[in-house]
Order: structure tokens, then sequence, then C-alpha cells
């Protein structure tokens, strides 16, 4: 199993804010888990397509080429806006 | 020394507390306190609601401390952020540095509040006259 998270304005884009599904077949990276989830549907696609969309992986920031593997935490969130 | 907290907080209480940690070790401290404007892009601010990615912001916060002390030489840092819902004129943010001389102490709390604006995992929403919107990140 892997866990997807969302944040912020993507979370309610999207309608959920966290969830969990074994791993896709096929899906080996960051990028091919975005395009998995873009085929969800048009809501999914447009909003995963903002290059300004930040991913963690375990709670650190990665690259579309970073390795996914089962038991990861994903996470997508907008440019922060703290402080 | 780092927190996320709902609550408020006290800089003075923080700033004396601080005091006590160092025991001599420091010469000067710098301290910033962030605030809740009533305004931002034009329109009026009622309340503002700060969400945060719970344990990835803690671990975001105490690697800018480390970054700073490895930095700068400090006797002390502190970075304390609020989370939840805020209104006008309400703390959002402390941060300080205490440090044998004035200029790292400068140094490292600019660093420090200048790093978390762009990396901790925070995100503002907006409550204004005209309806709710999340605050744009560059």
């Amino acid at each position: 199993m892997i866990q997807l998270r969302y944040f912020a304005s993507l979370r309610e884009t999207l309608g959920v804010g966290d969830e969990q599904l074994e791993l896709p077949e096929g899906v080996s990276d960051v990028a091919s888990l975005v395009r998995w989830l873009q085929s969800r549907g048009e809501v999914w696609d447009t909003a995963l397509s903002d290059r300004r969309l930040h991913v963690a992986i375990n709670q650190s920031v990665v690259k579309p080429d970073t390795p996914v593997n089962d038991g990861d935490e994903v996470a997508w969130f907008p440019p922060v806006t703290g402080g | 020394m780092i927190r996320v907290q709902t609550e408020d907080f006290d800089p003075g209480s923080e700033l004396e507390q601080l005091r006590d940690r160092c025991a001599g070790r420091a010469g000067a401290v710098v301290s910033f306190v962030g605030l809740v404007r009533d305004l931002n892009a034009g329109e009026v601010i009622r309340e503002m609601m700060l969400e945060h990615y719970p344990g990835m912001t803690e671990q975001a916060l105490a690697d800018i401390e480390q970054e700073a002390r490895q930095r700068w030489e400090l006797a002390d840092a502190i970075i304390i952020h609020r989370v939840g819902p805020l209104t006008p004129n309400d703390r959002i943010v402390f941060v300080a540095a205490a440090s044998p001389h004035r200029e790292a102490a400068f140094r490292a709390c600019e660093y420090l509040i200048d790093t978390l604006k762009t990396r901790a995992p925070f995100w503002k929403k907006e409550t204004t006259p005209g309806g709710v919107r999340w605050v744009e990140g560059d």
C-alpha cells in the first residue's frame, strides 16, 4: 500500500485529503504515479498538471524521477505561504 | 527550539526563557514577530486559516534551525509558528536567534524567517468580504 496526501488548495480542488492504494501496475516513480492519477479524470489531470506543485515522499521534497516504493507516503502541495 | 501550535505565544516570556537557557553565552538576541495584517492584495482580511503538514512541518523547521546553527555561532534559536484560525493583529510566527555577537544574531534571525517562508509547509487561506481564497505562493 502507498499513502497519498493532498494539501491546501489542491485538497479542495480534488475533494480528497488522503487515501491509501495498492501501488498501481507500472508505477515506479513520481512521474508515473502522477500520470496514473491524472487518468482518473479531467479534474485530476488539470490539477496535477500544475508545474508549481511540490511533491514529498516520506515528508522530504523529491523530484519526478524519484522512485516510489510500497509503504511510501507521497504528498502533493502548492507553494508554501507560511510566516 | 521548534514549536507548532494553535495557541498564542508570549514573545517576552519566550525571550526570558531563551536568556535563561543561554546562561551568559549570548551577547546578542535578535527576534522577529510576524502578525496577521488586515489588508492583503487590496482586500480586507476578516480571518485567516493556517494549514500545515504535521510531521513534515516540524522536520522542516528543525532542519532550518540546524542549518542556522551550522552557519553562525548560536547560543540558542527559537521558531514558533501558529496554525488554525487567526484574525488581524494576531501573532503568527516568532523567531529568535541568540549569539555571542550581534551580527550573527541578526543574520541568523533573518535566515530563519526567510527560509521558513520558502520551505516550511504552511498554507494561508484568507476570508475577505468577497469570499475565501488561498494565498498564492511563489
